[in-house]
């Protein structure tokens, strides 16, 4: 990815009618020559663009309806100017805030979790040395990823529900039922631990992947200076994958913002909406259900500035300090 | 080498460890199976864990004879193969575009398909948007929107760029033109890599359920994902219920059970044989995305 921020953007109609630029004559020459000679490769690109110019880069033009008056059937890029009006209006919200702070809540627990826990799984599988049994435990720990999150909310519905099994623990030592589905408290838990049972396993590949790039020299070395295998898993193991491990937390912190929707909107009812009321189901509700599409796209809009800014922020951090970029 | 005492420690509670993670990992699965078979009775007063209780099969008969559950599991196949058709069509195209690193231009290409991996316009802006271009209640909503999985994009791209260039060098000088070269000698190169994108898309559209959510309105249309969302969301109840005779309360009480199975049962019976190449199709992103 270094070439694409190296490499100056040049469309295609960037050079012609420049006054008085000797280098863009020949610039534009190269372009007709190359289109001629490439027009078929050109051809097969044209299709790809126009997917992302319709359905990504339209639709964050389309943000300006945070700022415009929009009509439901009109333009889709509004009809007047309203200025920060919508923003204020979310600013001012307190339900706006309490669906920040649930945001805020819930990311940092999935990331809290669902970042370091593969890191402990990968480094314990890599100490197995039976081969069909590290691959058993692989195979059966990646299964949940490949499963609907229609299907994951389904499951949590049923082992939670009054007559399911975690109940059944409970009654077992002696513990009235309880109906976790229907209580705010439990919800960040119950959200956080379905989003580790779904991920957690598939979470350990890149890593394993990455262990059996570690020089067993440094190990050899590490050995005749006395490490035991705890000073051995400190200093050659984690150094190996650290570069992994940023990368992956970038990532992480990049979808922070957005949290698991799709999952929350399955999950959540009206009456745990005090701890699982995230920012992007309330948008839906106020833009989807109620039609209040500025309104909507202006929290939108501030939620994936966040988001982007996130990534950013973790991205030079991590390039200060331990040198691993996402580009 | 001998082991120390501490490593022997450390080999058996690492074993105990990971048996319970993949306990822990069966146990819901097994659960709903088991929840799937039981008898009414046993499941409402808690008994069913993991061995079912009054074994019968009415709740499968019902819904396997329900034509709603058929209609909508035909919608999952057709939205599943036409997305997936359009998705490896312009994933492989742009990717081998992306590839041939003579093409003017390139980065900014790249950047192009780059950049919406780290921003995106939002749900409201989409919403909008699809149903300003009157896509909605077609297959068209769900295949166009996220033709393209800049991840799945990025591995192909990259798996391009390892095929040896002297190949398609030597098929220029014969005078094979792009599409020839795409479709004669670089398709059929890659083969397993094809295999890889066509299971990334399909199972990711077979599992999809928010696009159909947001933009299918009729009932007939819904995939086999709302189908189930609308159980567990209570909406519908599947199967006409008014009647509380003892078969509408054993559907009742384990409908959501055999339907998450049934949901569940092609990605399980695929799933020994596409899990390994999902792996390494996932180590290609890393190592080059």
């Amino acid at each position: 990815m270094d070439a694409l921020t190296r490499q100056a953007p040049v469309g295609a109609g960037s050079a012609p009618e420049a006054p008085a630029a000797p280098r863009l004559v020949p610039r534009r020459r190269t372009w007709r020559r190359a289109l001629r000679r490439d027009w078929q490769l050109y051809s097969l690109a044209v299709l790809p663009l126009m997917f992302f110019v319709v359905f990504r880069y339209l639709p964050m033009v389309g943000n300006v309806i945070a700022f415009r008056r929009f009509r439901p059937g009109g333009s889709i890029f509004g009809e007047t100017w309203v200025g920060l009006r919508y923003v204020r209006l979310f600013v001012s919200d307190p339900t706006f805030w309490q669906v920040f702070g649930n945001t805020l809540k819930i990311g940092s627990l999935t990331v809290l979790f669902c970042f370091p826990l593969p890191v402990v799984l990968a480094l314990l599988l890599n100490e197995i040395r039976t081969r069909w049994l590290q691959r058993f435990v692989q195979s059966v720990t990646y299964l949940p990823h490949f499963l609907s999150v229609v299907v994951v909310a389904a499951i949590v519905f049923q082992v939670l529900s009054l007559d399911g099994v975690v109940n059944q623990g409970l009654a077992v030592v002696g513990h009235a039922a309880v109906p976790f589905m229907q209580q705010p408290g439990w919800f960040r838990a119950i959200y956080v631990s379905s989003e580790v049972w779904q991920t957690v396993g598939w979470g350990t590949i890149l890593y394993l992947a990455a262990l059996t790039t570690i020089d067993e020299d440094l190990y050899e070395a590490a050995r005749l200076d006395g490490a035991g295998r705890w000073r051995q898993a400190w200093h050659v193991t984690l150094p190996g994958i650290r570069p992994t491990m940023m990368t992956l937390l970038i990532l992480n912190v990049g979808t922070f913002m957005a949290v698991g929707f799709e999952k929350v909107l399955l999950l959540y009812n009206p009456l745990t909406y005090p701890s699982a009321d995230v920012i992007s189901t309330y948008l839906y509700r106020v833009g989807v259900v109620s039609g209040s599409f500025s309104y909507a796209a202006a929290i939108g809009l501030f939620e994936s500035v966040i988001g982007l800014t996130l990534v950013l922020v973790t991205n030079a951090i991590s390039r200060r300090t331990v040198g691993t970029s996402l580009w | 080498m001998r082991r120390s005492r501490g490593e022997r420690v450390f080999t058996a509670c690492n074993a105990v460890f990971l048996t319970g993670v993949v306990v822990l990992t069966l146990y819901p699965f097994v659960n709903i199976v088991a929840r799937s078979l039981s008898a009414e009775h046993a499941i409402r007063t808690g008994q069913v864990n993991l061995r079912p209780l009054g074994f019968n099969l009415t709740t499968y008969r019902v819904v396997l004879s329900d034509s709603v559950f058929w209609t909508d599991y035909g919608n999952t196949v057709l939205y599943t193969a036409v997305s997936t058709a359009v998705s490896m069509v312009l994933t492989v195209c742009y990717a081998y575009v992306l590839s041939r690193r003579d093409v003017k231009g390139r980065g900014v290409l790249v950047g192009v398909a780059v950049f919406t991996m780290f921003f995106t316009g939002g749900l409201i802006p989409n919403y909008v948007l699809v149903s300003a271009l009157g896509l909605r209640n077609s297959v068209w909503a769900i295949a166009l929107p996220n033709a393209i999985n800049v991840f799945n994009l990025l591995v192909m791209k990259s798996f391009f760029e390892s095929l040896p260039v002297e190949l398609q060098e030597a098929a220029a000088v014969d005078g094979l033109g792009t599409y020839g070269m795409l479709v004669r000698i670089v398709l059929p190169l890659s083969k397993a890599m094809v295999a890889t994108m066509v299971l990334f898309y399909a199972v990711a559209f077979w599992n999809s359920w928010f696009p159909a959510f947001l933009y299918l309105d009729r009932a007939e249309l819904f995939p086999v994902t709302i189908y189930l969302r609308n159980l567990i969301a209570g909406a519908t109840a599947g199967t006409d219920q008014n009647a509380a005779s003892d078969t509408a309360l054993q559907i009742a009480a384990n409908i959501q059970a055999v339907t998450i199975v049934l949901t569940v049962l092609p990605i399980m019976l695929v799933y020994p044989f596409i899990q390994r190449y999902f792996v390494r199709g996932l180590m290609l992103g890393a190592v080059k995305g």
